[in-house]
């Protein structure tokens, strides 16, 4: 093997690495948007690689739907203390409360949705010019054609058929006033990649990405999660299942599904075997097909 | 670790580029081979079985795996560059998908320019065909160091070996026409997946590998420049911390060549010497850096150096220029001002430019080179010769991917509108 040999997770990191430095060189105000899922942390470790030993010149925001995981919102604030990093959070209830963004009702009701409003009005009101997210490319159709530099004209919208070319590794983040980029570090990433990563690195993350007994019922094909936020019809049964999650989202509309794995060896084996996107375990993308085409032109991550 | 999973780990990434039509059946050869190779996943399987019933076909459209957006669905055609990844054992594919008939050659530059390997479709009915030409012609300016040649629907052919060898005899002749040193053929059957993943029944004459195994196994390691040793300073790390009072860490990705400490440098443009005194990460320090890596500079001497300027070895520096050739693509509806101004991004560095003349324009059908054409639209190639604001460092695109590429934008509208290559 030649000596100049660096295998495919290293050189994801190098591209992922030369990403976010451009965004820190070409913008002035950027932002790293950070959910706590598996995705938002290894962007955030990548991050923390690409300016060490100095901190990272931005800070993270979370849009909280208020509809958490409490194991995962604890994480988040252990990380920022432990790295010492600024976190802005945005409520989707408080967009709620202010009338711009409406609660959905009905059993399916999800604040997924109303994210979109209060990400772009926190953007507006930080002026912020640039928003990182961990978008990946293979997660789901319309974002395969997800540049890493994303243009988002003043309304905080995306235009998938009139998108920059981008050429070789040469970003092009120039603007007008008012617009902003949404750039996507890791969008060549697969899930497979990003857990091979996290065993290679040993990168902390939520224990809800493990195997546990939760008490969940069944909707759509899917194992919600029992709580104060997700009405449940009379027709539908709590069990108590071994299950672990393989998203991280909003708890209103992201599924469990039932496993052992408690290594990340066996979550990896278990993705190896796995024969549905893990997209499949998110009600939020099932609604049309073009479900996330409609929520990213609105301005959604 | 058990065995699988360290098996993960030691894969290789490989990019490749598909030109070809819809008609020839470039969709179809994708799905294909995400569909044999097993990264097509059930949800996904259902979502297209359920488009196909509603659109009323028979049977399931693996090309539609690879449209994205609801126009794309709706019309039956690919708008805009798509990125698809599966791997195998051996290595990670990502696989940027261009599509065949609008702006077409926008958009398969734009797959091309990062490109370790592209395929060419030919349909076995057709032959070689004006297209074919174009596409084999783009690949090569982008230098694309390994050419596939799939010649598809033989199953429409009689899986004729004589139909194979006279595609294959026609194609040489444009190879050599365009000095094309790595070119591959494999007869295949998108359809019925003859030789895409698994082995032709159909075709016992064809002894060769199949697509995939060829994939797997074509070296790319050689194709990156490990000789001239070039760092573009992306961003200057400077901790405002008392612990790295002093630290002055140059960070960027290596563009091409090797990177020791102790190795003697120059900084450009100023031209002052010293040498490399750490390399430095997150996880400490390496002693030895090389393209495609990310990482820190430590210099041994205090050298004002910033975004833009350029870290090569002290014995092997590359051009600086304020004038130079370049083959262009243009990417714009808005034809290119003669001579017009451009902000022009090259490496980290960036400054403007201004047109000084259309050496020739490209006829991409016929090759011919047009000296009297001067007018460069949406799609058009030419050779052009721009003037820079301040000097460049660089190497020729033949010699150096990475420091002989830049962009141009359009002052006005901040649109990307032509990719260039240093001649």
């Amino acid at each position: 093997m030649n000596e100049y040999n660096i295998n495919h997770l290293r050189e994801l990191e190098a591209e992922s690495i030369y990403v976010i430095r451009e965004v820190a060189a070409q913008f002035e105000n950027p932002v790293m948007l950070f959910s706590g899922g598996k995705d938002s942390i290894i962007m955030f470790h990548l991050a923390r690689k690409a300016f060490a030993p100095a901190k990272v010149p931005f800070a993270l925001m979370h849009v909280d739907t208020g509809h958490n995981f409490p194991e995962t919102i604890e994480f988040r604030d252990r990380l920022m203390e432990e790295t010492g990093t600024r976190l802005i959070v945005r409520y989707v209830q408080d967009s709620i409360d202010q009338g711009k963004a409406v609660e959905e009702t009905g059993f399916d009701a999800s604040r997924n949705k109303l994210q979109t409003v209060t990400l772009l009005d926190g953007l507006e009101e930080l002026q912020v010019d640039c928003a990182m997210g961990g978008g990946r490319r293979d997660e789901e159709k319309a974002r395969a054609k997800e540049r890493f530099f994303s243009h988002r004209d003043e309304f905080g919208q995306w235009d998938p058929k009139n998108q920059r070319p981008e050429l070789w590794n040469l970003f092009n983040g120039k603007k007008h006033m008012g617009e902003h980029f949404r750039v996507f570090p890791i969008s060549n990433w697969t899930e497979m990649d990003v857990w091979q990563y996290i065993y290679l690195e040993n990168i902390d993350i939520p224990n809800i990405y493990f195997s546990h007994e939760r008490e969940v019922f069944m909707r759509h094909g899917n194992l919600l999660s029992v709580s104060d936020f997700i009405p449940m019809r009379d027709t539908e049964k709590v069990e108590k299942r071994i299950v672990r999650f393989r998203t991280i989202g909003d708890a209103t509309c992201t599924g469990a599904v039932e496993s052992e794995a408690n290594s990340l060896e066996d979550i990896i084996e278990e993705v190896a075997a796995t024969r549905t996107t893990e997209r499949g375990t998110r009600h939020d993308d099932k609604r049309s097909e073009a479900a996330m085409e409609d929520r990213k032109k609105e301005g959604y991550f | 670790m058990s065995d699988k999973t360290s098996g993960y780990l030691d894969m290789e990434l490989l990019r490749f580029t598909t030109a070809g039509s819809v008609d020839d059946g470039k969709s179809t050869l994708i799905g294909r081979l995400l569909y044999d190779s097993k990264a097509i996943f059930e949800d996904q399987m259902e979502a297209i079985e359920i488009s196909s019933q509603k659109r009323g076909d028979t049977e399931v459209d693996l090309a539609l795996l690879t449209d994205g957006l609801r126009a794309e669905r709706e019309q039956g055609i690919t708008i805009d560059v798509a990125y698809r990844y599966f791997a195998t054992p051996k290595r990670k594919f990502i696989i940027a998908d261009t599509p065949g008939h609008i702006q077409y050659t926008r958009n398969m530059v734009t797959g091309a320019s990062t490109a370790n390997c592209a395929l060419i479709l030919v349909d076995a009915r057709n032959g070689v065909i004006e297209q074919t030409l174009r596409h084999s012609y783009i690949a090569n300016l982008l230098q694309i160091p390994h050419l596939i040649v799939c010649i598809n629907k033989m199953d429409l052919m009689n899986y004729s070996e004589e139909t194979y060898e006279n595609i294959k005899k026609e194609y040489q002749k444009v190879a050599d026409k365009l000095n094309i040193k790595d070119v591959r053929f494999i007869p295949i059957s998108a359809k019925f997946g003859d030789n895409v993943v698994d082995a032709s029944q159909n075709m016992d004459w064809y002894k060769g590998e199949t697509l995939l195994n060829l994939l797997e196994t074509i070296e790319i390691l050689d194709d990156r420049n490990h000789e001239d040793a070039r760092f573009p300073v992306q961003y200057v790390i400077r901790p405002q911390s008392d612990e790295y009072h002093d630290y002055r860490g140059f960070a960027g990705r290596v563009a091409s060549g090797v990177f020791k400490p102790g190795d003697k440098v120059k900084v450009l443009p100023s031209g002052r010497e010293t040498t490399i005194k750490a390399i430095d990460t997150l996880n400490g320090e390496l002693d030895i850096a090389f393209t495609p890596q990310s990482v820190t500079l430590r210099l041994s001497d205090e050298i004002d150096t910033s975004r833009g300027d350029m870290i090569v070895a002290a014995d092997n520096v590359p051009a600086m220029e304020q004038e130079f050739d370049a083959m262009v693509c243009w990417m714009n509806e808005r034809a290119m001002i003669p001579g017009g101004k451009y902000t022009i991004k090259h490496t980290s560095n960036e400054t403007r430019c201004m047109v000084r003349n259309v050496n020739f324009k490209v006829d991409v059908n016929t090759l011919e080179e047009m000296e009297d054409d001067k007018t460069i639209g949406l799609n058009d190639i030419a050779c052009l010769k721009l003037k820079t604001a301040k000097p460049l460092f660089f190497d020729s695109y033949k010699k150096n991917r990475n420091t002989g590429s830049f962009i141009l934008i359009d002052e006005a509208t901040n649109e990307t509108v032509a990719a260039g290559m240093i001649r």
